[in-house]
């Protein structure tokens, strides 16, 4: 119950969130691994939305060059992994640093010469991109020709050099999405939260309210990407091959975003509902159109989804869900 | 001439070919309320964004209780002392009234239940109470002119810098509003400069009265003697129609 | 003289460049929505150029008022049915539109003509010209001169036609177009269809250039964002220009350093841009 009051839920929205969480705790036990798998991608969208939603729903600073974080801290720690054995979860320290750093420098370049909106949201394109090209010409990573992690077959799971099975992953992803969970709600509970909120809404109104609006900005990008690349190291370590085109892929930053979009943007349990609902789609997709063998397909139903919400729920589906539950979040 | 707590010396902004303030100098006392009136396009707005550090004036200081903040950005001149209000509101939409509050409370504390306690407070003091846990987005105008000043009055400032706030409100609003400010004045020992084109409100307020006209301080004084002032009739009267037009 | 070859063909390529561009930044500029869209949209003309060769044995520049109209109606359709209503939306509710409306796209395209890179014959793809030392390809020179008139016809439009005039009188000021009686919902429909009708004859044109497939689209979505933010977003000679540098910037890398390494050097180009002059190169301040 203790737990319910620090998230600000009603008993009803904390009695489906024990449920959810007791569900999602047993699940791996229930079905098979086909379905673990896709989980798995499901806690991935879920983990790096929350960890874009900081940055774009709290801080409302529209990033779209998110994949770049993800490789930061993807390749960092695979690469210290290969070359110095160095253990993923310090490894996973030093991504997140080279994140936020490489994050804060470009919110700092940015903001300082008063890029913002749409400008901001190319630049982060660009940096993307950008470092994308560079590491495909980055021999010591393995450039376009990947940068692999040795696979080998453990009778058990080795949690400490994050070798292991996909279960192992899942329970991973789930403790740290939580932990995203209940930083964000603790986050938006405090000063930080309400000053990024107010950047958001106005910040012309926040900067007289006496918010020095260039440091909030630069905190919430940087803590974002740091989030990011905690995510990024699972993904390097989970998938054992890095490929700069995969990794630092628009389309992933694209994919980063979508799911809390269409879940709710700035909203704390939008990203997980996105995910879900965005993997679930994207699966069926996938296994329906294997059926009919048209390339195409899968995509323009993919579309047609995405257009369906946008044009019935544009605000997200969580605050309508919520509402339509009677889970009220508290606050957006 | 220090005793004064905001002191303007002299401060110009020119907008391309316009002159929009033009070598305007006047003081505020500590507690005293001093309205800043003129027609429309006088450099009342103009004068304040200088005042909060949303513009850089082109020559001239501002000192603010024997600091000088000429040129400082504006959350700089708010932690210096300066709570302001805009004349085109800023909600922060999506949040409710009390969290608005809140944001501007939060510069005296980092403390989530003391900020709420001194939002409350204020609400309860402007009378948007009932209206707390509203979205900011759903108030109607006065009622955002009332968020605004509330914001701006959680920040603890020295002095309050009121954009045309009662505009739009009935005669008896305008009161309630009026005695709200005087109290509020009169307790804390707050320092008010208010622009105003309601001159019910002003004159009822006002210790003393300066007035702009093209950017230029044409007149200042207790508020009887600018009253009778031929060149403030002048100017004046000819807008005084239009003046009293509510949402002007 | 070899590097005059390549900087004068990076010059023509890069003017196709630039009116496709045109598109997003005309778009942008009244509208003021970023048309997320624009690379698929400019692969669709490819596909229509395509298929009008295919079908009706058409060369890509006859095809040109065919599939210029075409997708004129397109963007027409598109703005008035779907867009106008998210004018006032955030940000990031217009992305996932226009997303969705490119994922589509790109799908149709896909399930029309499959995944392979398709072209045109020329019987003139390999002719050129020599002019003292310099030699010009004849399909370089079309496409450039191609563009360069669809260009001058649009800011012909916007200067000598009605519409054209009202639709800048929109651009400067919403309301007061609003005001004295402008259709605002039509204008900004035509406005649309006319960035799309730029997209539509750059991509005959760059048919006579390119091969064509459905996955290259986003490559064009953000060739176009590089080239209106380098110019200046809602520039039109900003457009035509950053085009022109990125032509000449893509040859010149390609061919120095590697090429794979040209798109690099556009994206730097464009951070240095942003950094040092957010309102592009000949954008207003
Ligand atoms: N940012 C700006 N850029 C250009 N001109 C401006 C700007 N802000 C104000 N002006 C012009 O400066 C002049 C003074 O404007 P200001 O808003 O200070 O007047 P005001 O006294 O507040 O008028 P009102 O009573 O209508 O609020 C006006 O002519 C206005 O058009
Ligand atoms: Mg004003």
């Amino acid at each position: 119950m203790r737990a319910s009051r620090a998230l600000g839920l009603s008993p009803r929205a904390a009695a489906a969130l024990g449920l959810f969480l007791a569900v999602m705790l047993l699940l791996p036990f229930l079905v098979n691994a086909y379905i673990v798998s896709v989980l798995v991608v499901v806690l991935f969208a879920a983990y790096f939305g929350q960890s874009w939603n900081i940055m774009t729903g709290f801080a409302g600073q529209l990033s779209l060059g998110h994949a770049l974080y993800v490789g930061l801290g993807a390749y960092t720690s695979a690469a210290l992994f290969v070359h110095f054995g160095l253990t993923p979860w310090l490894g996973m320290i030093a991504g997140m640093a080279v994140a936020a750093l490489a994050g804060s420098a470009i919110a700092a370049l940015s903001f300082r010469f008063r890029v913002g909106g749409v400008y901001f949201a190319l630049l982060t394109i660009a940096f993307a991109e950008f470092t994308r090209i560079l590491f495909d010409h980055f021999g010591w990573v393995g450039a376009t020709e990947g940068l692999f992690l040795p696979v080998a077959n453990l009778a058990h799971d080795d949690p400490v050099r994050l070798r292991g099975s996909p279960v192992m992953f899942y329970y991973l992803l789930l403790v740290l999405s939580l932990a995203a969970l209940v930083l964000s709600h603790s986050l938006l509970d405090r000063r930080v939260g309400y000053y990024w909120q107010a950047i958001r809404e106005d910040e012309e109104a926040a900067r007289a309210l006496g918010i020095d609006v260039f440091r909030y900005k630069i905190a919430a990008m940087a803590l974002s990407a740091a989030m990011t690349a905690l995510g990024g190291t699972l993904l390097a370590f989970y998938d054992n091959n890095l490929y700069p085109d995969t990794v630092f892929a628009m389309g992933r930053s694209i994919e980063i975003i979508i799911a809390p979009i269409i879940g709710g943007l700035g909203t704390l349990f939008g990203p997980i509902v996105g995910a879900f609902l965005l993997t679930g789609l994207g699966e069926t997709m996938t296994n329906l159109s294997t059926y009919f063998e048209i390339s195409g397909l899968k995509q323009w139903f993919y579309g047609a989804a995405l257009l369906a919400i946008v044009a019935l729920q544009p605000s997200g589906l969580w605050p309508w869900l919520s509402r339509a539950l009677g889970l009220w979040e508290r606050r957006r | 001439m220090s005793a004064a707590l905001l002191e303007v010396r002299g401060i110009s902004k020119r907008f391309r070919g316009l002159q929009a303030v033009d070598n305007v100098s006047f003081a505020v006392p500590p507690g005293g309320i001093v309205a800043l009136i003129g027609p429309n396009g006088a450099g009342k707005t103009t004068t304040f964004n200088l005042i909060a550090g949303a513009m850089v004036p082109d020559g001239g200081s501002i000192v603010l209780d024997g600091a000088d903040i000429t040129g400082g950005r504006p959350d700089q001149a708010c932690r210096a002392g300066i709570g302001r209000t805009f004349q085109l509101v800023k909600p922060f939409g999506a949040l409710s009234v009390l969290q608005n509050v809140m944001v501007g409370a939060f510069k005296a504390t980092a403390d989530r239940v003391a900020a709420r306690r001194a939002a409350w407070e204020i609400l309860e003091r402007l009378g948007l109470a009932e209206k707390a846990e509203n979205p900011a987005k759903t108030l109607t105008l006065p009622e955002r002119k009332r968020l605004e000043t509330a914001r701006a009055l959680a920040t603890r400032p020295k002095i309050l810098l009121l954009d045309e706030v009662m505009a739009g409100l009935r005669p008896t609003e305008i009161d309630q509003m009026v005695r709200a400010f005087a109290d509020l004045s009169r307790e804390t020992g707050l320092a008010i400069l208010l622009t105003e084109h309601v001159m019910r409100a002003v004159m009822a307020l006002s210790h003393h009265i300066v007035v702009l006209h093209h950017g230029q301080k044409i007149c200042e004084g207790a508020p009887e003697q600018v009253a009778r002032d031929p060149q403030v009739l002048e100017c004046y009267l000819g807008h005084a129609q239009a003046a009293e037009r509510p949402g002007a | 003289m070899l590097y005059l070859n390549i900087i004068v063909a990076g010059l023509l390529t890069g003017a196709v460049y630039g009116l496709m561009a045109l598109g997003l930044s005309v778009i942008f500029g009244v509208v003021r929505i970023v048309n997320f869209a624009h690379g698929e949209m400019m692969v669709l003309a490819m596909y229509g150029a395509c298929l009008a060769n295919a079908g009706l044995g058409l060369d890509p520049l006859l095809a040109v008022p065919l599939v210029t109209l075409t997708l004129f109606l397109l963007g027409y359709a598109l703005q008035r049915g779907l867009i106008n209503r998210y004018i006032a939306r955030p940000d990031h509710e217009q992305f996932l539109l226009l997303l969705a409306v490119a994922t589509m796209i790109t799908a149709s395209l896909l399930m029309g003509f499959g995944p392979d890179a398709r072209n045109v014959q020329l019987g003139y793809a390999y002719d050129s010209y020599q002019i003292g030392a310099m030699l010009l390809d004849k399909v370089r020179l079309l496409a450039a001169a191609g563009a360069v008139l669809g260009a001058a016809a649009l800011s012909g439009f916007f200067r000598f036609t009605r519409t054209g005039k009202s639709i800048r009188a929109c651009a400067d000021n919403q309301f007061g177009a609003q005001v004295v009686g402008l259709d605002v919902k039509r204008l900004y429909a035509v406005t649309f269809g006319l960035g799309a009708a730029c997209v539509g004859a750059a991509g005959c044109l760059m048919l006579l250039l390119v091969d064509v497939q459905p996955y290259i689209a986003t490559d064009y979505t953000l060739l176009a964002f590089i080239i209106v933010i380098l110019g200046g977003l809602g520039s039109m000679p900003g457009a035509l220009f950053g085009g022109i540098l990125v032509g000449v910037s893509e040859a010149l890398s390609g061919f120095l350093v590697e090429p794979s390494f040209k798109s690099a050097f556009s994206f730097g180009l464009l951070i240095l841009v942003l950094l040092v002059r957010p309102q592009g190169l000949l954008g207003r301040a």
